[in-house]
């Protein structure tokens, strides 16, 4: 069930066709009765489990469910930033995993997911961000993860548009900068591991929402679905925003809320902004996309929503936060804003591991970031469904860690304060 | 964006107040007796439903008081907002 290769000589032999003859990238399969593994979500992680359950573990009998569209979720909202600059081991090691993943995904999917490690700094504003970004570079380096320390004229050089003068509310001090840090096309992430995924016998089921987890003698039997009932020995539930809901359904209360966190997008301009720039204190990170738009993010909503609509006082926060860094923005013109319904962690870390039934396993928590861990994500948890015990990886992200007191806390690690 | 009716200012927009997240949760009566998975579920478990939520809301700039609100987490629509130490809407509060 190989697929055709993508390769410059296939697009040769198409354009010649017109592109009429491009075969479908994966199949649109009927659910079958009965699976070894479901994973419910049908977004990056869930898709990237499915690949690597087939490739790493030889598990080919898997179906990924999808209530929506294949990567309508946080994979196609997010703002596509990609960085392994977290101050905690197990944090570092978690997303240095899956930013090594990243770097050979295109080759390895034979999927352009454009790729583009542009560097990814994130500003100080005052004697204590200075301090506080110091200690995370040296953390970080501690690591192994390349991680770097600049001064204003620093920042200057490598983003000559930002106003590093005095005058700002919140001057810029200087900069950490994770050069391998950058972006990639978040669709091309969920097509590629889609078409990988497919072309390994795994079924990949679209408009097909779950409405129950069959529970029986403390162990998982199925699902029940608006597509009829699917029996699975082993269930991976990774549902981002809807984590609570699913939980609920095989009777798990999660250490989790629901929010809403916005983007938006200007209208294409010519380069201008090379690399991505994150602020924490003035809560707003932005890049330069491939089309020209600026893909602008900000901080999520205060409350609980599931709604996918962003609040406009956050908007108001976001643009006037950006025009004080880019004064060369001011009259540029928004496109499209949007929101997604993201699950947060009281630590800001995700759950990627068992749980108290037998046979389900979950994948959650990942809060703001998550896009930037897809490949690690789905890396791990695959490990942890295949042996039925969590990778060295994603050991310390168990759920138990809530009793256990042994939380991860990365809240500084977010772009913009949560 | 949210109107939120203060139960002492009146409605008033949402960049006044600030969300304390899940009300009624309940101090646990007698600590030492707890285990740590009771801890847990006091501490961290949390109430993320599709639909009605009681919550807590802080009227931070304006009158700086606490209250409760239901809400649905999916319209965000405000069933009824009632002060803190009433009994939620429907129950005695026993």
């Amino acid at each position: 069930m190989t697929p055709a290769r993508y390769s410059i000589f296939s697009l040769a032999r198409n354009a010649l066709g017109y592109h009429r003859n491009w075969p479908r990238a994966w199949r649109s399969p009927e659910p079958r009765p009965s699976y070894d593994v479901a994973i419910v979500g049908g977004g990056g992680h869930g898709l990237a489990t499915a690949y690597y359950l087939a490739r790493e573990h030889g598990i080919h009998n898997v179906a990924v469910l999808e209530k929506g569209w294949l990567g309508g979720g946080n994979t196609g909202r997010n703002t596509t930033i990609i960085r392994s600059n977290y101050l905690w081991d197990e944090s570092a090691h978690l997303y240095e995993k899956s930013l090594k993943l990243y770097e050979g995904l295109s080759r390895e999917l034979n999927f352009n997911i454009m790729l583009s490690q542009r560097g990814v700094l994130n500003l100080a504003h005052n004697r204590h961000d200075l301090k506080e970004l110091s200690r995370r570079v040296r953390a970080i380096r501690l690591n192994g993860i390349d991680s770097e320390i600049l001064d204003p004229e620093g920042v200057k050089a490598e983003v000559p548009i930002l106003n590093t003068s005095p005058s700002p509310r919140y001057p810029i001090l200087g900069a950490s900068l994770q050069r391998r840090g950058g972006i990639a096309r978040h669709d091309a992430v969920a097509w590629g591991f889609a078409r990988a995924a497919d072309a390994r016998g795994v079924d990949i089921v679209q408009n097909c929402e779950v409405t129950g987890i069959d529970v029986a003698g403390g162990r998982v039997t199925g699902l029940e679905t608006t597509r009829g009932r699917i029996a699975a020995k082993k269930i991976g539930l990774v549902a981002a925003g809807h984590s609570s809901v699913l939980a609920a359904m095989a009777g798990l209360r999660l250490p989790i809320e629901s929010h809403t966190l916005q983007a938006m997008v200007s209208e294409p301009i010519k380069p201008v902004l090379h690399s991505v720039v994150m602020s924490n204190a003035v809560h707003v990170y932005v890049s330069q996309s491939d089309k020209g738009e600026l893909v602008i993010g900000a901080g999520m909503d205060g409350y609980n929503s599931y709604s996918q609509r962003g609040s406009f006082r956050i908007v108001e926060a976001q643009i006037g936060a950006l025009v004080e860094l880019f004064p060369i923005f001011s009259r540029l013109r928004m496109l499209r804003q949007w929101g997604g319904i993201v699950d947060v962690c009281p630590d800001a870390s995700p759950i990627v591991g068992k749980t108290p039934v037998e046979g389900l396993y979950i994948n959650c928590g990942w809060g703001t970031g998550g896009f930037k861990a897809t490949p690690g994500s789905g890396w791990a948890f695959a490990h942890t469904i295949a042996q039925d015990r969590p990778h060295a990886l994603n050991a310390p992200f168990a759920l138990e860690r809530f009793a256990s007191g042994r939380l991860i806390d990365e809240h500084g690690a977010a772009a913009v304060a949560h | 964006m949210l109107l939120i009716p203060c139960p002492w200012c009146g409605e008033r927009d949402e960049s006044e107040f600030t969300c304390g997240g899940e009300a009624h949760i309940r101090r646990p009566p007698d600590p030492d007796a707890l285990g740590d998975a009771e801890w847990a579920d006091y501490l961290f478990m949390r109430a993320n439903p599709k639909g009605a939520l009681r919550e807590r809301w802080c009227h931070a700039h304006g009158c700086g008081r606490w209250f409760n609100v239901e809400r649905d987490t999916v319209t965000h629509e405000i069933a009824t907002v009632y002060r803190m130490g009433d009994p939620p809407p429907g129950e005695d509060g026993s």
